[in-house]
């Protein structure tokens, strides 16, 4: 446990002194919200009507833009090989390294997604709903997209690759996410949507690490 | 004659089945033949790297 | 399944079963060809149309089989490190996807006088589509390592990470589906066909399974053979010292 909070620190701390990852994904996701005003107009009722849908495509691709650093540096300039060769379990470091990158992505987007609604026009009833579906999705895309980069570390073109191998697997959280906000503005329960939601997470939690895991292994032999 | 030309005409669908058969069957056959072509030129490569070992040549009899 | 698993023995029994399966799914195509083009009525709501379904139903199923065999293959080359069961992998990834590629085709090719339009987002096809992008990114990671043995482990772990998303994407597809429904689409053949129906559609299908795997052979094939040249090349680049994959590989 104590391993898992020093990894989760000095992740936290490298990604604090180079700075820029936080405000580069948070500026990316403003900045791409703010495009489909121009791109399908400035009507408030279609806004409104796709804002839950925008809003949670671009979350997933804000997303996946810190993701192939995640182990890259430490693979490159082998601190990853330390690293396996403490008693530590892969498993942990996967775990470490996932809640690091939610709290420098997920986290900052959930905080941003409410006034990027706001300017979209998303209907008042929405915006808990946004919250929540976030706080149980975000995770998921962590863990998912770790697994994504243990993948690809060395190979050729490993940035759209991870790309590719990522985004199909975050459809049903997509799918999810916009349900439960969609339910909600609709007047409807949205309770099942956010059960499988979180379904989805308690699924991913142990088995993404696993998989990551086995990738990185399979890395450094 | 007459029952031919309506078999092709596929009750005005023609352009919907006959699309998807053909595109069905370029894709299988060119596979197959992808496939095929493949195996054969690597086959070629390797009798060609024995040969210059005859040493080694005892040991793929199997081939 | 240890007869198998020596790759000698495997080319050897593939050479010995490949021409019957040939044979095999010739004859079923062709006897399953005659029965959809001429042999079976045209359905009364959707007319000659119908006949796309026997094209389209054994392509999406090999889809999923070729889905299958991959992740099985990856899931045994995974746990025994098995060198036969990574080339297996390697070799369905391209043939699944060509028949993923082949369903979405001829579904588009049905839905125009059907639906009226080339795409919808019917479940099916949208899963379909995942499925084709699952495929493309496995062939992919596969492909760019410069160590093939490295792509063959990572493209494995992720064969199997898709394997279990399989389902999970089918039903959110589903959910979502029904939640979106037009009311406008048809729906396409019902649960139940008639038998004069059923029998071309269990021809073709048994016919193109056969053709899988005459092609899945073909491929396992070339990938030992290239893994042989492979361990060649090595030993000659090492001189005397023998490499234990050129061991195992020559049997």
């Amino acid at each position: 446990m104590n391993r898992l909070f020093e990894i989760v620190r000095r992740d936290l701390r490298l990604a604090l002194r180079q700075g820029s990852d936080s405000v580069m994904v948070v500026t990316f996701f403003v900045l791409t919200v703010i495009l489909f005003p121009f791109g399908i107009g400035p009507e408030a009722n279609i806004l409104e009507r796709v804002s839950p849908g925008v809003l949670w495509v671009t979350a997933l691709l804000a997303s996946m833009l810190s993701l192939d650093r995640l182990f890259q540096a430490d693979y490159e300039d082998g601190s990853l090989e330390l690293l396996a060769l403490t008693p530590t379990a892969l498993e942990v470091l996967v775990i470490g390294k996932v809640i690091a990158h939610w709290l420098t992505t997920g986290l900052p987007l959930m905080i941003a997604a409410p006034v990027l609604a706001v300017l979209l026009h998303m209907n008042g009833d929405g915006f808990v709903a946004l919250l929540v579906t976030m706080l149980l999705g975000t995770p998921t895309l962590s863990l998912v997209g770790a697994m994504g980069a243990a993948l690809v570390l060395g190979a050729r073109r490993g940035g759209v690759l991870l790309s590719l191998l990522v985004l199909p697997l975050y459809i049903p959280v997509l799918i999810f996410g916009v349900g439960a906000i969609d339910a909600v503005v609709q007047g409807l329960e949205s309770g099942a949507q956010l059960l499988v939601l979180g379904g989805i997470l308690l699924a991913a939690l142990p088995l993404a690490p696993l998989a990551a895991a086995a990738a990185l292994r399979q890395a450094l032999e | 004659m007459d029952s031919i030309a309506t078999f092709f005409e596929m009750g005005g669908y023609a352009r919907f089945v006959w699309p998807a058969y053909g595109l069905v069957g370029l894709v299988t056959v060119g596979l197959l033949v992808t496939s095929l072509r493949t195996l054969r030129v690597r086959e070629r490569a390797l009798a060609a790297l024995q040969e210059e070992m005859p040493g080694r040549r005892g040991r793929s009899r199997d081939l | 399944m240890q007869g198998l698993a020596n790759p000698a023995r495997f080319m050897r029994l593939s050479k010995v079963v490949q021409p019957w399966l040939a044979l095999a799914s010739v004859l079923l195509i062709g006897v399953g060809l005659y029965f959809a083009l001429f042999g079976s009525p045209a359905d009364y709501q959707q007319g000659q149309t119908v006949r796309i379904m026997y094209v389209h139903v054994p392509s999406a199923w090999l889809g999923m089989v070729g889905y299958t065999t991959m992740a099985l293959a990856s899931a045994v080359g995974l746990i025994w490190k098995h060198p036969l069961a990574d080339l297996v992998a390697k070799a369905a990834a391209p043939i699944g996807a060509s028949f993923t590629f082949l369903c979405l085709a001829t579904g588009s090719l049905w839905g125009k006088p059907m639906w009226g339009t080339w795409w919808a987002w019917d479940a099916r096809l949208t899963s379909m589509l995942i499925l084709l992008f699952l495929y493309l990114g496995y062939m992919a990671l596969q492909s760019a390592f410069d160590d093939p043995g490295r792509g063959a482990r990572a493209a494995a772990i992720l064969a199997l990470a898709g394997f279990i998303n399989v389902p999970i994407i089918k039903f959110s597809v589903d959910w979502w589906k029904t939640l979106h429904q037009p009311a406008s689409l048809m729906k396409m053949s019902g649960p139940t066909l008639p038998p004069s129906m059923l029998t071309p559609l269990l021809l073709m299908v048994a016919g193109f399974t056969c053709f899988f795997v005459v092609v899945l052979l073909l491929r396992v094939r070339a990938e030992i053979i290239a893994s042989k040249i492979r361990a060649i090349r090595l030993t000659q680049i090492h001189g005397s010292h023998e490499s234990p994959l050129a061991d195992r590989l020559a049997g």
